[in-house]
């Protein structure tokens, strides 16, 4: 086994999965049961391409937020008859999903208000 | 929380990994076969619609790599993988591999062994419930001449029980034979003698039965007996009715009152158990010769006890009489004081000492067995310099290509140490069963958790401590630049070796600090065996002991005739030279000493001083011809002595002349046993010193008796009768049963079957009281060859290893003209040059490191240069020999094969 990935990219990818987290949580939270690929086409479809992420990279996302008990997976089966991975949102990830949303918004605020003194006259 | 979470669902998911690859498999096909189909639906081609979904999805492999670290424990599957890795590696080359693992597994299993008998017998306590607080109460007495040291006299048994304040039990008890008779065979076991207070003090509730009480104690209450584990299950066959029962031991009736546990030991091992009464009515000051025992009340330290027992022995002093004879200012000027110490320095005696060093050889050992296997990896390791070389240029960091070395070595160091545990398991087990008796606690010896933790700990440590060095060669950054000096072109630079000169120079030292021990011991040894005990050919020298019948032993005349006629009819047997006859045989102080005061008439001794201690014993005519003693002046006694009741004395020659200074003066001076009435005696003769307690120390000052005079009752102080003695009989014909057999009619067919027992020679005594010697001197020996071997092996590696990466330089210089001796010689001085280093360093350590064992040794000291000198010139001796085989075989290489080689 090959030791590959350089130890720049892993801050990016960090960063990059807490948004993915979130992301996941809403849409589950939105749209109720669905599978990994589910999931990466609604994600893009919200974000409207703007976030060009590999849909593999999902995956440990996924994997991450089930063994923190944030949701549950369970096999079912999918439109087309075949064995699929659903994933859940639990009580415990409705919560969290809660705490992040409302930090997430009094981030964005403070940040407006930062942007919106240019405006005023600081005197 | 989340990240405890998360680790628990990583160790569950470890568990299951092989299922989930295959289910995140099939998760990972839907996912891109979903994709492919919405790519269908959109327009593309079947081929490039799955071309598009697989770009889409991302680097298949990569995300299963990243989900795997995040799923699972990375760190143990790597070490799991290294670890499977390593053992293929071993299997793949056996013979390296066994060799390793046997040199590891005898280094670690010494060390191992030595632990477990050190912490059996100086670390882990005493096994008594709470033996932190057992003390054993001894005396010092700076008055008295040369200071001694002893445990209790009778009459403190009293006073100390009855005045102290930080006892919870107190008691004496003092160790010698007991004769038991009116059974089959009759013997004489080993007997503690012990008063009411020890056994409570110790602690060890008894098997069956009861301890003494308080009434067992008192004089003219019925008496009684205890036994112990091992006596009651030879003799009696572990029968429980026991108890109760009657046995005749001293020729008095006693009753069994109980039976101790197996796991109970008490020092001198004692087979038998009786009551030690003293007479209340009857005590004077004097009478040591006990020794005293005392648990401590909780809290109470030694030093307060050190001072409760000097605030006693001050009520001591004026509670009782002197012993009749004696001043009492004698014992007033004494000064007696206190000197407790913990019981268990009591018990291990003085042979830590030989254990520290005999661990530390041994650990001395190991680090050249780790030396060796350093070099055998570096070795190795220089064969794999190509595929190290591969995986680096691949990506893998150096710090992944030395973990993977140091799984492999700590593998090794691990087995190693497996096969070492299972070593020195069965060295302890043929130690206990067949060590010497001086070694105390021996059957507690075994391997225990912390002797097992020790083992694991040494084997990791080993494994690192060899492991390191080709990690160190060969896995360091910037692998793939270091490696490039490998190839034909290229002979042996000089500091390559480097690291294999330091390995090869360690050894030799170590080996040769190792040797100097072993040769300081052995001459130890010669030097013991040199002097002269006072005695000849002890082979030839068979003792037995005998019992004197109760019965006659009031009528002194009747006895007198009864041993001569026994003397007369042992000296008819066929090949006995000669008998003689004695209270009792050298070298057998474990039944007890009889020291007592010596007066000389015309010597005064200050009033107020003990007269001087000196050994007593009785001996009949002809008894120093038998034993080979040499009479220095004077004569020996005569039968008519003993007849006529004169009142004769033989002495000793050092105490001749510490009293008199030349032995010729001793002769015709008057001496007597200070006691009630003892008649002055003139001395007749003096013989030549006998090293009774050991050639190790000095010979002890002796006065004979003449026996079978007025006092048959000896020995054993508790005041019952033992009536023994020994006889001695010269034969080129000792130790065969004939003989026995012959000697024992003897002595039955002059009255009756008297017990005999104690039979043995002259020379096992002689042989046991120099075990504890011996014992340190194979130790050592074992150590010093072991390491000679090794460091041997280890040059011969080095000069090997460079003659086969100079061949083709040899090759070369052979085919331009090279004389083979001229060769020769060139690799010889290498080797020589290596010994010499070696040998050198080594002189050194050794003697910073002799030092410590300067204890043992007898005869020589520590720097002997004797010693020295020999061991270094065997050491480069050895050195050339190892150097000059491996050379050998490079020169007998036809030039053009050598040129032709890799």
């Amino acid at each position: 086994m090959l030791p590959v990935g350089s130890p720049k990219s892993m801050k990016d990818t960090d960063v990059r999965q807490g948004t993915l987290a979130l992301m996941v949580l809403k849409t589950l939270d939105v749209l109720g049961p669905l599978h990994g690929y589910g999931i990466a086409r609604r994600i893009e479809q919200i974000s409207g391409d703007l976030l060009t992420v590999n849909q593999g990279t999902l995956y440990p996302v996924l994997l991450k937020l089930e063994q923190e008990g944030s949701i549950a997976s369970e096999w079912g089966a999918s439109e087309n008859n075949r064995k699929a991975r659903f994933y859940r949102l639990t009580r415990q990830g409705r919560k969290q999903l809660q705490e992040e949303a409302r930090s997430w918004e009094q981030t964005t605020a403070i940040i407006e208000r930062f942007f919106a003194v240019k405006a005023q006259d600081l005197k | 929380m989340k990240t405890l979470k998360r680790l628990f669902r990583r160790l569950t998911s470890w568990m299951t990994s092989a299922r989930d690859d295959a289910l995140l498999q099939a998760e990972f096909e839907q996912h891109i076969a979903m994709q492919t189909a919405e790519n269908l639906r959109a327009g593309l081609s079947p081929i490039e619609a799955r071309r598009q979904a697989l770009l889409k999805f991302g680097n298949v492999q990569a995300i299963k790599e990243t989900y795997r670290d995040q799923r699972g424990l990375p760190f143990i599957e790597t070490l799991v993988c290294d670890t499977r890795h390593a053992l293929r590696r071993m299997r793949k080359a056996p013979g390296f591999t066994a060799a390793v693992i046997l040199t590891l597994a005898l280094g670690i299993g010494a060390n191992t062994a030595t632990f477990a008998v050190i912490d059996s017998i100086l670390i882990r306590p005493l096994a008594y419930p709470q033996a932190e607080a057992l003390v054993s109460v001894r005396h010092t007495a700076p008055g008295l001449p040369s200071a001694p040291e002893f445990g209790g006299s009778s009459s403190m048994y009293f006073t100390y029980r009855e005045e102290n304040r930080s006892f919870e039990q107190f008691g004496l008890w003092s160790a010698s034979g007991a004769t038991v008779t009116g059974v089959a065979e009759p013997e004489m076991p080993r007997a503690l003698f012990v008063t009411y207070g020890v056994l409570d003090a110790v602690g060890v509730k008894p098997l069956l039965g009861r301890w003494f009480s308080q009434t067992d104690d008192t004089p003219k209450s019925p008496e009684t007996v205890l036994l112990t584990y091992g006596y009651w299950q030879r003799r009696f066959g572990g029968d429980t009715s026991i108890v109760g029962r009657t046995l005749t031991i001293n020729s008095t009736p006693h009753t069994v009152i109980g039976v101790m546990p197996d796991a109970f030991r008490f020092q001198r091992d004692p087979e038998l158990i009786l009551p030690q009464r003293f007479e209340r009515s009857a005590q004077f000051l004097g009478g040591f010769g006990f020794q005293g025992i005392a648990r401590l009340k909780s809290g109470v330290t030694i030093e307060q006890a050190n001072t409760d027992v000097a605030r006693m022995l001050g009520i001591w002093l004026k509670a009782w009489p002197p012993n009749p004879g004696i001043d009492h200012t004698v014992f007033e000027n004494a000064r007696l004081a206190p000197r407790l110490q913990p019981l268990k320095q009591d018990v291990i005696g003085d042979i830590g000492t030989a254990l520290w060093v005999v661990m530390g050889t041994l650990g001395l050992v190991l680090l050249i067995a780790c030396a060796n296997v350093a070099n055998l990896l570096l070795v190795r390791a220089e064969s794999r310099q190509q595929e190290i070389a591969t995986r680096a240029a691949l990506g893998a960091g150096w710090r992944r290509i030395a973990r993977e070395m140091l799984v492999e070595s700590i593998t090794l160091g691990v087995l190693g140490g497996a096969l070492g545990i299972g070593l020195a398991y069965a060295a302890l087990q043929l130690l206990v069963a067949k060590g010497p008796d001086t070694l105390p606690r021996l059957h507690e010896i075994g391997i225990d958790p912390l002797a097992l933790a020790f083992a694991v700990g040494v084997s990791v440590l080993s494994g690192a401590l060899f492991g390191v060095v080709p990690i160190l060669k060969y896995a360091r950054p910037r692998v793939a630049t270091a490696l490039r000096s490998v190839g034909r072109t290229f002979s042996d630079g000089r500091e390559r070796h480097r690291t294999r000169h330091i390995l090869a120079v360690v050894q030799v030292a170590l080996a040769l600090v190792l040797l100097i021990g072993s040769g300081l011991m052995i001459r130890t040894f010669q030097h013991l065996r040199s002097v002269q005990p006072g005695f000849t050919h002890p082979e030839e020298i068979q003792i037995l002991h005998s019992m004197i019948p109760m019965a006659i032993a009031k009528e002194p005349e009747r006895v007198m005739r009864m041993q001569h006629e026994i003397l007369d009819t042992l000296a008819a047997i066929p090949g006995v030279t000669s008998v003689g006859f004695a209270s009792r045989a050298p070298l057998e102080s474990f039944l007890g000493s009889n020291l007592n005061p010596i007066d000389a008439e015309d010597k005064t001794f200050a009033s107020g001083r003990v007269p001087p201690l000196r050994q007593i014993r009785r001996i009949a005519p002809g008894y120093f011809t038998t034993m080979g003693t040499r009479v220095v002046a004077g004569r020996d006694f005569s039968w008519t002595d003993l007849y006529d009741k004169h009142r004769v004395a033989i002495v000793s020659e050092n105490l001749a002349r510490e009293w008199w200074g030349d032995p010729g003066a001793a002769l015709g001076k008057r001496i007597r046993e200070v006691g009630p009435a003892d008649p002055w005696r003139e001395i007749v003769g003096v013989v030549e010193n006998v090293y009774d307690d050991g050639v190790h120390v000095k010979p002890p000052e002796f006065a004979y008796w003449p026996a079978l005079m007025d006092r048959y009752i000896w020995g054993g102080e508790n005041g019952s009768a033992v009536v023994s003695g020994m006889f001695a009989i010269r034969s080129n014909r000792t130790g065969t049963e004939g003989l026995l057999a012959e000697a024992q009619q003897a002595i039955w067919s002059v009255n009756g079957r008297q017990p005999v027992f104690l039979i043995t020679t002259l020379e096992a005594l002689y042989d046991q009281s120099m075990a504890r010697t011996s014992f340190t001197l194979v130790m050592l020996a074992i150590a010093g060859g072991m390491g000679l071997a090794i460091g041997i092996v280890g040059i011969y590696g080095v000069i090997a290893f460079v003659v086969s990466q100079r061949i083709r330089e040899i090759g070369i210089r052979t085919a331009l003209g090279a004389q083979p001796a001229g060769l020769l010689g060139m690799f010889v001085r290498h080797g020589l040059w290596l010994a010499g280093i070696g040998a050198a360093i080594g002189l050194v350590a050794a003697a910073g490191l002799t030092r410590l064992m300067s204890s043992l040794l007898f005869g020589v000291t520590a720097l002997d240069p004797v010693t020295y000198a020999a061991v270094s010139a065997l050491l480069i001796v050895a050195g050339v020999m190892a150097s000059y085989l491996p050379a050998r075989r490079a020169i007998a290489i036809d030039p053009i094969q050598a040129l032709r080689a890799e």
